[in-house]
């Protein structure tokens, strides 16, 4: 009963469906026969996977841009940061199974002639480390990177420009052959995860799983964070800085702890993502990728808890359908979604039933004052009654 | 003999001096009419500071001297204008002196001096571009002035401050435009303001309580809000929004409140309630008020500064500086 005060029913209702996806996909998907009619084939389950990982960092954007006001364009960055952690950690489970069979250096490595392994990848061979750092990287990067620019006070549209700046720059960077993260290819190739192969199903499955229940756990972490204090404080910064510095807080601490968790929120997204799709690059770093995730929470609508989950789940089924069906028109398509959700539905597909679904009850309430007022007035008049 | 030696030396004697007249430092908080020195002190107090400051006050008997090297006498000569400063400003909440502040070669306050005494309500008033709002911005850290010194409760340096810090000092400041958090109901908006803990960690884990409750309820009451409590800030009148942002400041607790332009846009009936309002508030508490309604200003009837240019032009009540030929040039003139 409490809990369901805390977030409200609707809310509860999204983490259950993800918990049910988390358990039901995979049973459909690994012990129901083909034939079956709710068998869920083996390529929907890394598709959905992926999804539900982009839904992870749309929620997480939605953090910081929603709740806080702070529209960063450079999310893609700490996803893609995570994504290279779990890609290391999963280079290095190659071992000597790779093509030239070196089981010190990955292959790329040994292509570019190099002797030994640099030290930024030790500690890369153990899963602890490489999780750690999926949500290290990504938050010591926003943790510095807020630390100065909310510092500076820097808002509004110049905070949107460097941050995507950023991610252009470690795109630059990461195509580098010399930064160690194989350049343009990226890392690719990999075998196995935690012991277990990363292309059979029950594995895939299980990713999936895991997917689904770092969503709802960001869901409910999200959701706390909103509805405390600090919730409130977040909204405050965003709707009047100036008044919340005025009454002594100090929104730039604000803004540098939704920031720095949000970064470690798309990490983790990024790393379910890689195992999944099977590859890391610096295309993850461009920025029109860093746009697309804004477009995903816009069109389920910012700052609402399940909104921007639900437009990542949309809008990336949507992309799959339509570009096998016109490819050439995708782009098209997603241009004219954002113009239309920005024209007619500036809250977003959730915040909109959500503010019709307010209008009306107000609506009836006031009716029912009117009435009630009217009751009064009958009253008065007959007094015998 | 180092400068620390000499320092000490001169202190002493300093303390020595000004003992038997009783401004020792532990009186320091004293009340003024227990404790005066002078009459040049009082004078400091009332009318406005520089000119009270100039004069290095207190007449010490010089025959006392001890220490005959002139370096010492620089030094004590020193001290002792800035212990007569300290004392002329121990007493004051708020102590502008000489500030100036220049904006791309535009002085917007240009050696503007100004009191503000504990418990006092003052009313400023001036023309448009008169320095207003920047002195505001001044007071309360979001601009440094280019020169002179500002200070709260005697001894506070302003100017080393930030807008939070100043704030949680005890300063709190009411916009012209009425700002307020629309998204949040009027509770939260207070709930937000109450004075305590700053904390990101504090505001992550803080669960509400009885007190913090019936403190929100008593500022509801000040501000008559108590029935909207529940309503969202957004959907208020303009002049509830107003209350509420003035409610917001006193949930900070604030020693000295600087309320800019408070019934503009209101209705008579407002206006009025308003001048309730900052009355009832100001007997408890400081407060600035920075307003164009000379109907307002009367109603409150407190001392008024009118500021012109940058610097104070004319200060007393009101009929005095309505009465004042360089005041009316400046509204009328030209």
């Amino acid at each position: 009963m409490i809990l369901a005060r805390f977030l409200g029913p609707r809310v509860w209702i999204l983490i259950a469906a993800i918990l049910a996806a988390a358990i039901l996909v995979p049973m459909a998907n690994l012990w129901l026969p083909a034939s079956h009619p709710l068998h869920v084939p083996s390529y929907i389950v890394p598709l959905w996977g992926k999804y539900v990982c982009y839904a992870l960092l749309a929620l997480a954007l939605d953090l910081v841009w929603g709740y806080v006001g702070i529209l960063s364009l450079g999310h893609g960055a700490f996803f893609a940061l995570g994504g290279y952690a779990m890609g290391m950690y999963l280079m290095r489970q190659i071992g000597a199974r790779g093509v030239y069979g070196n089981p010190d250096l990955p292959d790329f490595m040994v292509f570019l002639n190099w002797k030994e392994l640099p030290w930024y990848w030790y500690g890369f061979g153990e899963f602890w480390f490489a999780a750690l750092m999926v949500m290290l990287v990504p938050g010591l990067l926003a943790f510095v990177f807020g630390f100065f620019a909310f510092r500076s006070r820097v808002t509004g549209v110049y905070l949107s420009i460097i941050t995507q700046a950023m991610t252009y720059a470690l795109l630059l960077a990461f195509f580098r052959n010399d930064m160690g993260f194989g350049g343009n290819n990226g890392l690719t190739d990999f075998k196995d995860i935690l012991g277990f192969s990363i292309q059979a199903d029950a594995t895939r499955a299980g990713l999936f799983a895991a997917s689904c229940i770092a969503l709802a756990i960001g869901v409910l972490l999200v959701g706390w964070l909103t509805r405390s204090k600090f919730g409130k404080l977040m909204i405050a910064v965003r709707d009047a800085e100036s008044r919340t510095r005025f009454i002594g807080w100090r929104p730039e601490y604000v803004k540098l702890f939704a920031f720095t968790v949000s970064a470690v929120m798309a990490g983790i997204a990024g790393a379910l993502y890689v195992p999944q799709v099977g590859i890391i690059n610096p295309g993850e770093f461009s920025p029109v990728n860093s746009i697309e995730i804004v477009v995903w929470a816009a069109v389920g609508g910012r700052g609402t808890l399940i909104g921007p989950v639900i437009g990542a789940l949309i809008v990336n089924y949507g992309k799959t359908v339509f570009t096998a069906l016109a490819p050439e028109f995708w782009l098209f398509i997603l241009g004219s979604l954002f113009v239309f959700v920005t024209l007619v539905l500036p809250r977003g597909i959730v915040g909109t039933i959500d503010h019709g679904w307010d209008t009306l009850r107000q609506r009836r309430r006031a009716r029912d004052a009117e009435k009630g007022e009217a009751d009064d007035a009958a009253a008065v008049a007959n007094p015998a009654e | 003999m180092t400068e620390a030696k000499v320092i000490d030396k001169v202190a002493e004697e300093i303390r020595a001096l000004s003992q038997p007249q009783g401004v020792g430092s532990a009186q320091a908080n004293a009340q003024p009419s227990a404790s005066a020195p002078g009459a040049g002190r009082q004078e400091a107090r009332t009318s406005s500071p520089p000119s009270g400051m100039a004069e290095p006050a207190e007449p010490q008997p010089r025959e006392t001297v001890v220490s005959p090297h002139p370096y010492a006498t620089q030094l004590r000569e020193k001290r002792l204008a800035a212990e007569a400063n300290g004392r002329a400003r121990r007493d004051t909440l708020l102590y502008l002196d000489g500030v100036t502040k220049s904006f791309d070669g535009f002085k917007a306050i240009n050696n503007l001096s100004l009191v503000i005494e504990k418990g006092e309500m003052r009313a400023i008033i001036g023309p448009n571009g008169a320095g207003k709002t920047t002195m505001m911005d001044i007071i309360t850290g979001k601009t440094r002035p280019d020169k002179g010194e500002v200070f709260f409760n005697g001894d506070v340096d302003l100017t080393r401050h930030d807008e939070a810090a100043i704030a949680n000092m005890g300063i709190g400041r009411k916009f012209q435009k009425p700002t307020v958090f629309e998204s949040h109901t009027i509770e939260d908006n207070i709930r937000l303001s109450l004075s305590g803990p700053r904390s990101v960690l504090e505001a992550l884990v803080h669960r509400k309580d009885e007190p913090e409750r019936a403190r929100i309820e008593e500022i509801l009451e000040t501000i008559r809000l108590t029935a909207k409590r529940k309503t969202l800030a957004a959907n208020l009148s303009h002049g509830q929004k107003q209350w509420l942002e003035i409610g917001m400041l006193l949930a900070q607790d604030p020693e000295l409140l600087l309320v800019d332009e408070p019934v503009a846009g209101m209705t008579d009936a407002e206006t009025e309630e308003t001048a309730r309002l900052l009355r009832e508030i100001a007997t408890t508490r400081s407060v600035v008020v920075v307003e164009h309604d000379m109907g307002f200003v009367r109603e409150l009837g407190v001392k008024v500064t009118c500021l012109h240019e940058g610097s104070v032009l004319s200060e007393g009540t009101l009929d005095k500086v309505s009465a004042d030929p360089k005041v009316i040039e400046v509204y009328l003139g030209r």
